[in-house]
């Protein structure tokens, strides 16, 4: 397919007449609409936004009422618990029907495919969209808000951002980071027969924001 | 290709067809509506949206071999075809070797142009459809009717015979048990698959980074959970950096089904690094031209390749709200659909498709990414007649002479008004009779109807005012 690679490669070159490594024109820089928006004021439109996507979030102070809040919701039901660290620390990796630790794909595929929760932290949220920012590393992987019925985001307030020009200026190349970076805006959903809106198609068709402030 | 032959004056004449595409893009219109409106600077980010896409496209080849190098340094591999059968043989080479039979798919246009599931099928692959609406076009051996909703021609009704029918089931009509029933079937599928394979929104030079956006969660699932993920995307989805996406994410969703995000963006570099716990521990990223190096000479043809596929202009059309998708010749439907096509495959394939618009323009006002859509049939439509000798061709020419002689124009007005017949009811003139009611004359008439020629003509009514 090299063979491929040059025909596609000179074709393009013929029709814009350029020479092989010449470099383009100038780019101007990204502009970031970025907002000065305090923490209180971002949790309080994070709140709204998420609920207006059909999310349920829970504001509540520290992590020991982090820890109930989530201990509510299991209620004797089965969780698949990452391995972020904020987590550990507000002692929900410790709760009743939680697995939590996995190091391996397999398990932990086969713990998502059954568990009725899955429960993760967040790298950011993005106060105007009402996002979860994840990126895949050994705290958190990618099955865990994707393949249980229901999802809870467990995230400390300050790691909010106003918006989503906010997170590329300060990570202009997640790539860098991860070979993942997932934005997760409300509940899986979809509208494809007939127009009618049905949550939870393939992903969590629930999602809860637990805000820790 | 299971190209449906035309037929418009069915569709056209189907209440119930009808009903749904009016409603359903009605929908989409007003989702869009509401979306930018409260964008202050919404004129400003489809500006910037044009020109980054312009300046990527100007520079190709620069942004094709960054984009390969990033992958590369993460990892992944970069496949480049010149069409769909060298997609298919990548595929099915990779599949022979690592012992693969089952493929989970997410939705693709590009996948849709190759064939590529029926190209896998015939070597005995099994490839699944995962998106809802393509799933159950699979099924059904249809085609997209809309490039994001591409079932909206159905009715839960026909889906329960189909479920029925291909999937065993016991007849369901409520809309959530339909989907459940697809998410347990689907959910096999996911677990099991060798391979996933995804199309691109975007593909980011600077980081080497396919990003998808969905609402489902299959693309997620397709790029995540099989072992070998496969990224199929045009050379023209490039854009130069990730930071880029601040305006194109803010666009896209927005445009498509009036969604500030839809509800997964994905970005993905590569294979999962060490330490990560799952995702592929193959990516592979297939740029396929296909046609699209033909567009790129022309300045004004490259403006096609900008497209991001958000459907908007669909939504939009006249003419598609009247005619639906599957009354297009290829998978591209509506006025995006209306210059990609020809533009592929050649203008004489289909000369009638630039024609059928009536060029309001609506599709160039809501384009997020200003590509002058309207323009572009004018120019297709001028390749055409160019392109053949036409009597309509003749006669417009010897009608710009006479504009250009006022008295032999002024005489051949009075002429006309003379001798044209007018119908009893003072209303439109839908046929001519005697001796201008044959040949070519006669074929072109059945598709116009003329007003009647007034009694007095303007240049009189002029003169008369003057004096």
């Amino acid at each position: 397919m090299s063979d491929s690679r040059t025909d596609i490669l000179d074709r393009v070159r013929a029709a814009l007449g350029r020479k092989p490594g010449q470099p383009p024109q100038p780019l101007p820089p990204t502009v970031f609409q970025t907002r000065n928006l305090p923490t209180p004021e971002r949790v309080e439109l994070f709140v709204q936004q998420f609920a207006k996507l059909n999310g349920k979030p829970v504001r509540v102070r520290g992590c020991a009422e982090a820890c109930s809040v989530v201990r509510d919701l299991i209620n004797g039901k089965t969780a698949v618990v990452s391995n972020a660290p904020f987590l550990r620390e507000c002692g929900i990796t410790d709760l009743a029907g939680v697995q939590t630790g996995f190091t391996a794909r397999d398990e932990l595929s086969a713990a998502c495919a059954t568990a009725d929760f899955g429960i993760t932290s967040a790298d950011f949220a993005l106060a105007d969209t009402g996002t979860f920012v994840m990126l895949s590393s050994p705290k958190e992987a990618r099955l865990i808000s994707l393949l249980p019925p229901v999802h809870i985001g467990v995230i400390p307030a300050n790691s909010l951002l106003p918006n989503l020009d906010e997170l590329f200026s300060r990570v202009p190349k997640p790539a860098d980071l991860s070979s993942s970076m997932v934005l997760i805006t409300g509940p899986s959903r979809t509208a494809d027969i007939e127009q009618i809106l049905v949550r939870g198609v393939h992903g969590p068709g629930e999602i809860y924001a637990i805000i820790v402030e | 290709m299971n190209t449906a032959p035309i037929k418009i004056r069915e569709t056209v004449a189907d209440p119930n067809l009808q009903k749904a595409i009016y409603t359903a893009t009605g929908r989409l219109m007003a989702h869009r509506a509401g979306s930018v409106a409260p964008l202050a600077d919404y004129q400003d980010l489809r500006t910037a949206a044009h020109e980054l896409k312009r300046h990527t496209i100007e520079n190709l080849d620069y942004y094709l071999e960054e984009f390969e190098r990033n992958v590369i340094a993460h990892g992944g591999e970069v496949v480049f075809c010149n069409d769909g059968v060298e997609v298919a043989d990548f595929i099915l080479d990779l599949a022979g070797k690592r012992g693969a039979h089952l493929i989970v798919k997410s939705k693709s246009m590009t996948t849709e142009e190759i064939d590529l599931n029926e190209r896998l099928e015939r070597h005995g692959m099994e490839s699944v459809e995962t998106d809802l609406g393509e799933y159950i076009l699979q099924l059904m051996h249809q085609r997209p009717y809309h490039i994001v909703a591409p079932a909206l021609h159905l009715t839960r009704y026909q889906v329960a015979d189909l479920f029925t029918e291909k999937l065993g089931v016991e007849n369901e009509v409520v809309i959530e048990k339909q989907t459940k029933i697809a998410r347990a079937v689907l959910r096999e599928k996911f677990l099991a698959a060798d391979i996933g394979i995804s199309g691109a929104n975007f593909l980011i030079a600077d980081s080497g980074a396919v990003v998808v956006v969905e609402n489902e969660g299959n693309a997620r699932l397709s790029t995540s959970a099989p072992k070998i993920h496969i990224a199929i995307a045009g050379i023209e989805k490039l854009i130069p950096r990730a930071t880029d996406l601040n305006v194109f994410l803010k666009l896209l969703g927005r445009s498509a089904t009036g969604q500030a995000l839809t509800v997964y963006t994905s970005f993905l570099s590569g294979p999962r690094r060490e330490g990560e716990i799952d995702g592929p521990e193959e990516f592979y990223v297939v740029l396929l031209d296909s046609g699209r190096t033909k567009l790129l000479a022309n300045a004004e043809k490259r403006e096609s390749l900008f497209c991001i596929r958000c459907g908007a202009c669909l939504n939009h059309c006249p003419v598609y709200r009247k005619i639906g998708g599957h009354n297009y010749p290829w998978i591209y439907s509506g006025p995006i659909g209306k210059i990609i096509t020809p533009q592929f495959h050649g203008v004489m394939q289909d000369p009638w498709l630039p024609f059928a618009s009536s060029l309001c323009g609506a599709c160039a006002e809501v384009c997020p990414v200003k590509i002058d859509i309207p323009r572009q049939l004018l120019q297709l439509r001028a390749e055409i007649s160019e392109s053949k000798s036409s009597t309509e061709r003749r006669a417009f020419g010897m009608y710009a002479w006479l504009m250009r002689h006022p008295r032999l124009f002024a005489l051949s007005g009075k002429l006309g008004s003379i001798f044209t017949p007018r119908p009893k009811n003072a209303g439109w003139i839908r046929h001519l009779h005697g001796f201008i009611s044959v040949g070519p004359l006669k074929k072109w008439l059945q598709e116009r109807d003329l007003p009647p020629p007034a009694k007095k003509s303007f240049h009189d009514l002029w003169k008369e005012r003057g004096k």
